[in-house]
């Protein structure tokens, strides 16, 4: 059978929790608790590898008869200091105009406000702007920016919403009431975050309930099931961003993956019957069959 | 609507307006550096001497995204640098603040799994399994030395030797070392109280 590659390929740009790991642009698959990137391959733990292994299966799940070329990454090793941010940021400026990707999903990267708009100075450029989604590290860059009202979809918990709402926080580390941030402050978080136009046009928020807004108004919440031990576990929410942006790519529209990815990754975890020693890598194995549960109750 | 003349204008380096105050500026200095790295390496060093020493965010146009300062007293500044030279990490820059600065997060919020427990120091979240000390999770956080510094702590135990000589490079791997040092505090504090 003939596979099917889109016409524009969706771009996961992070970076790889290693030294030496090369600047590469490639097509990425997933293995038990092992990532393939081009030529290398790296352990399953948390931060982008997380990212991009949820991505690979819930794409493989959701677009079986899809070409593995249709996702791509860009990513380098870093280890914070900033030289593998760099070098994926100075590849992507020279790449977009000939991928002219349909979508960018920017996840652990090094915060670097001039990058990043130099970066989005380049998307604007391209003739068909692609869905643009930041989580971690670039979610940061982009709101101390002052462009987050540039992006489509950002992806924050509790606490990075309370960063987003804090005007003048450079970081989560610099939020106001970080700690003191809880569930019954969502919604005036959100509205403060869209109203200093610190907010993307739509956000995933995670929490003990999920929320999905759009244009500053909450259209669905997620609380079950309920998995409290989950919140310890690194990497759970690198998967939410893997999955909803697998499921956007296969063209299910944003209204309908943001809540859909919500469940999907709840109910993974669920599955797992993790403890707060659990791997996300453990609880990756489920998301065949928590996708499986979605698509049986939803036109995904 | 279109944000190339917003982004144009970035470039000439108009950008948001300041952050509103968090501290009294009054007589004390800033001292900046190349990255996070360097600023929690210069933060031991001072804290050996006994100097008091501040962490903040660097005055609102020196900022990149991902950075911090030293702040010292003013008469206590000079004394830091000489300290700083002596370990070959001299600052790059020595200024009075005339801009408040903002504090990093300061509380640390803990849960209690059973057999787990959690600290959470700003947006980093670690877990320690009670009985044996053993690090068992990290969580949270947007910077790349997260997952780094996390593969690396996963199954030591708190109180290796080890696990405080793993520095991360950005705040949030700042944040990771306040919260190993947090859960190794309230380790101590449960040891001696089943002691006394």
């Amino acid at each position: 059978m003939r596979k099917e590659t889109l016409s524009r390929p969706w771009l996961f740009v992070g970076t790889i929790p290693e030294p030496d790991f090369p600047c590469t642009l490639s097509s990425f698959t997933v293995l038990e608790r092992e990532l393939s990137v081009g030529a290398r391959a790296c352990p399953v733990r948390r931060g982008s590898p997380a990212m991009l292994a949820a991505a690979a299966c819930a794409w493989a799940r959701v677009r079986p008869d899809a070409s593995g070329e249709s996702l791509l990454v860009l990513a380098a090793g870093d280890t914070g200091r900033g030289e593998g941010s760099r070098e994926v940021y100075r590849r992507l400026v020279e790449i977009l105009p000939e991928l002219r990707p349909g979508g960018v999903v920017f996840h652990y990267l090094l915060p670097d406000v001039d990058w990043h708009n130099r970066i989005l100075l380049a998307m604007e450029e391209l003739a068909e702007r692609p869905v643009l989604i930041a989580d971690a590290g670039y979610m940061y860059a982009a709101k101390m920016s002052g462009y987050a009202g540039c992006y489509d979809l950002f992806t924050p918990d509790i606490g990075e919403l309370a960063f987003l709402a804090d005007a003048s926080a450079p970081h989560p580390f610099y939020t106001r009431n970080f700690l003191l941030a809880d569930e019954d402050q969502a919604e005036k978080l959100l509205l403060l975050a869209y109203a200093d136009n610190n907010a993307a046009r739509h956000m995933l928020v995670k929490g003990k309930v999920d929320r999905y807004a759009r244009d500053g108004k909450i259209l669905a919440e997620v609380a079950a099931p309920d998995v409290p031990l989950l919140e310890p576990i690194g990497g759970t929410g690198d998967t939410l961003t893997g999955i909803v942006s697998a499921l956007l790519a296969s063209g299910t529209g944003m209204e309908s993956a943001c809540p859909a990815a919500l469940r999907i990754n709840r109910r993974m975890g669920f599955l797992a019957r993790p403890t707060p020693a659990s791997s996300i890598a453990e609880i990756l194995v489920f998301l065949p069959a928590a996708i499986d549960r979605e698509t049986q109750g939803t036109s995904l | 609507m279109t944000i190339f003349p917003r982004l144009r204008s970035a470039f000439s380096k108009q950008r948001k307006e300041p952050a509103q105050a968090a501290s009294d500026p009054a007589g004390e200095a800033f001292l900046s550096f190349a990255n996070t790295g360097e600023v929690i390496q210069a933060e031991s060093f001072l804290q050996a001497e006994g100097l008091a020493v501040r962490v903040m965010a660097p005055p609102p146009a020196l900022r990149t995204g991902c950075d911090m300062a030293l702040v010292v007293s003013v008469e206590q500044a000079f004394r830091a640098v000489g300290v700083l030279k002596t370990h070959g990490l001299p600052p790059l820059q020595m200024s009075p603040t005339r801009d408040s600065l903002l504090e990093p997060m300061s509380l640390f919020q803990t849960k209690d799994y059973g057999n787990w427990l959690m600290v959470r120091a700003a947006n980093m979240k670690l877990t320690v399994e009670k009985a044996s000390g053993r690090i068992v999770n990290v969580s949270g956080g947007g910077c790349p030395d997260v997952p780094y510094l996390a593969a690396r702590l996963i199954g030591k135990h708190l109180l290796d030797e080890t696990v405080e000589e793993e520095h991360g490079q950005t705040l949030c791997g700042y944040a990771l070392h306040l919260a190993v040092r947090e859960l190794c505090r309230l380790r101590m504090a449960a040891k001696n109280r089943t002691h006394a």
